[in-house]
């Protein structure tokens, strides 16, 4: 019984570390081509390791080309699109959860229908929308672009924060002489903040590394973003790996950060206490 | 303080109408308690007094003030959940301070207030501590605290007490009935729990299917049950049932199925034949005496208090209660009586017929 114990133990541990070693090995095949000088990349062979590495590649991507301009433009695209869908589907998704109102089967179906189209389908359509207005080849129209993608899956994930928050405790709120809006800012929200964590996280990744509306609605360099500027090194007949790696390193950064930031609230479990349990 | 004044309350949900037409008038300072089995609207009834469910037709008065369109927050009472819905995000002072601070109250007087009731709860050295740090029967008084600091108009209750392990209930029961001797304020209190409806209220109201089957003192109620509900319900064990028909000659009396005749102390009034249920509680089926009729012995619960006997009358099951050890060696059969002095008689309504 014990070593069946002790077996089941190594077995899930060795599982897991599978699993790391198989999610992190592209990263780490990413670090080490940016590390590795462009005379070595194709000579040694497939390695582990190049026997001499090389920061000439980080250094040539932030001194010689548009990269900072482009980290520039993600972080506002990204970091804007992810408060604005945030604190939108906070206010939708609590609607969705607590009140109840003509059309709203309707309505969620037919967010649910946005979610199934290919997007290319609509790059002709978005573009045709956006060039009168004058949102083309600009940061905002990309950010309400972005918005208008996300809010329909971050407001069905705030829901389902909100649904697992018990109706007892806005009540409460309520007698003890908050509105309902007070109640929803002051009790509610704070017991939401992991699901506003994830609902941040997901769409600040998802607005991070979107290629395709950021391809199709800018052109030139001033507005790109870094998944755009990365194309750059594909040229005709070449394609620089070492600097591509490089930047690509450098872009993982800005997404690391942010996570480091909100982390500590997506640990579950601050609703604990809150009902008899 | 204030008094609660409840007419003609109708609740529907879509087309179900879960309450028929409440009539209740709470004094001030009462302490008003509905009981009644799940599903019977007691809760809703609860919940549309502070304002949580809106009300199909009737009014709602506290205070002699029509609350009918008054937000939650707008009709100064307070309330205690069954899950207690502390906010876990706060200590328990920042949870017992939550309303003051709402109604911008100056710091001196919360800390005061909050000082003051958790003083009287016993909870002086948690009130740093979050809800999650508690165990259940300290989130009961934190919960019981939010209540007192406000001084509402009312305080009402939905079953606060049933999370609790038997011991600990027995215990928050008494405080809360100290609690009300103290602050005097008028409560409802909502419970399935007949024990506490008997021990904690001024008045209690038996509820079933949305209609209030009886009003009145927790020995009225017992004493005089107005129907089959209320009999069986208040009382544990549960008061026996015995179907059979009325006889008035040669003097009132109930003839049990098995033809077994049982003397009534005075003429109901009833047509002879008209069919009846005789009622009796446990603890007056008269045990062991000479006379009376023969009961096999099913089944012998001691609970240390006494005993209770299960037994079966001509084929009807009837529960007996005594402190008499000596009917533990009563062998396979027992001889009970009904004393005529404590019998209840209900029409085939089910509706009480007065023998007092």
């Amino acid at each position: 019984m014990r070593n069946f114990r002790l077996i089941g133990t190594v077995a899930h541990r060795l599982a897991l570390l599978v699993y790391i070693a198989v999610a992190l090995f592209p990263l780490y095949w990413l670090l080490k081509i940016a590390v590795t000088p462009d005379k070595l990349l194709y000579t040694e062979g497939v390695r582990l390791w190049p026997s001499h590495i090389t920061w000439s590649h980080f250094r040539f991507v932030i001194e010689n080309s548009d990269f900072p301009i482009f980290f520039r433009n993600s972080v506002i695209v990204s970091g804007s699109t992810a408060v604005v869908v945030t604190a939108l589907s906070s206010l939708s998704g609590y609607a969705l959860s607590r009140f109840s109102f003509r059309f709203k089967f309707w309505l969620v179906g037919l967010m649910l229908v946005t979610q199934m189209f290919p997007l290319v389908m609509l790059v002709a359509p978005i573009f045709k929308l956006l060039s009168p207005l004058g949102l083309t080849n600009s940061l905002t129209g990309l950010v309400i672009v972005y918005t208008a993608f996300n809010l329909p899956f971050a407001t069905f994930l705030m829901q389902s924060f909100f649904d697992g928050i018990p109706k007892d405790l806005e009540e409460a709120a309520m007698i003890d002489g908050a509105s309902q809006f007070t109640a929803f800012r002051e009790i509610i929200l704070p017991l939401t903040l992991p699901g506003i964590a994830a609902t941040l996280g997901f769409v600040f990744t998802a607005a991070w590394s979107e290629l395709l509306f950021a391809l199709m609605l800018i052109s030139g360099n001033d507005a790109a973003t870094f998944p755009v500027g990365l194309l750059g090194f594909v040229s005709k007949f070449a394609v620089d790996f070492g600097q591509m790696m490089a930047a690509g390193v450098l872009a993982l950064i800005p997404a690391c950060i942010f996570f480091l930031l909100i982390q500590r609230y997506l640990v579950q479990g601050l609703t604990a206490g809150a009902v008899k349990g | 303080m204030a008094s609660i004044d409840i007419a003609g309350i109708t609740k529907n949900f879509g087309n179900i109408e879960v309450l028929h037409g409440i009539d209740l008038d709470i004094e001030d300072g009462e302490f008003i308690v509905l009981v009644g089995p799940s599903g019977c609207g007691k809760s809703t009834l609860l919940r549309m007094i502070a304002g949580l469910e809106e009300v199909s037709s009737g009014d709602i008065t506290i205070a002699g003030r029509r609350v009918n369109d008054l937000a939650p927050r707008d009709r100064d009472i307070a309330m205690v959940f069954q899950s207690y819905a502390l906010y876990p995000h706060m200590n328990v002072a920042g949870n017992m301070s939550y309303s003051l601070r709402l109604r911008r109250t100056a710091k001196d007087r919360i800390a005061q207030a909050v000082s003051g009731a958790a003083g009287k709860l016993g909870l002086e050295p948690l009130l740093d501590r979050r809800p999650k740090a508690l165990s259940g029967g300290q989130r009961q008084r934190v919960a019981m605290g939010r209540a007192i600091v406000r001084q509402p108009k009312a305080f009402l209750f939905d079953e606060p007490l049933s999370n609790l392990d038997a011991r600990l209930r027995e215990q928050m029961r008494a405080e809360i009935k100290r609690l009300h001797a103290e602050l005097g304020a008028t409560s409802i209190y909502v419970t399935h729990d007949q024990i506490e409806a008997m021990t904690l209220a001024d008045r209690i109201v038996a509820m079933q299917g949305g209609v209030v089957q009886q009003v009145g003192t927790p020995l009225d109620l017992y004493d005089r049950p107005a129907n089959l509900f209320v009999a069986g319900f208040i009382g544990s064990p549960g008061m026996n049932f015995l179907p059979g028909r009325y006889d008035a000659a040669p003097g009132p009396a109930v003839i049990l199925a098995d033809g077994a005749r049982i003397a009534l102390p005075l003429d109901p009034g009833l047509a002879p034949g008209a069919e009846v249920t005789l009622g009796i509680r446990p603890e007056h089926v008269a045990l062991g005496e000479s006379g009376g009729m023969e009961a096999g012995v099913d089944l012998i619960e001691p609970t240390g208090l006494g005993i209770i006997l299960h037994l079966s009358l001509q084929g009807v099951g009837l529960k007996a209660f005594t402190a008499d050890r000596g009917v533990l060696n009563s062998g396979p059969s027992i001889r009970v009586s009904l004393p005529s002095a404590h019998l209840h008689l209900f029409d085939s309504a089910g509706n009480r017929v007065a023998l007092r």
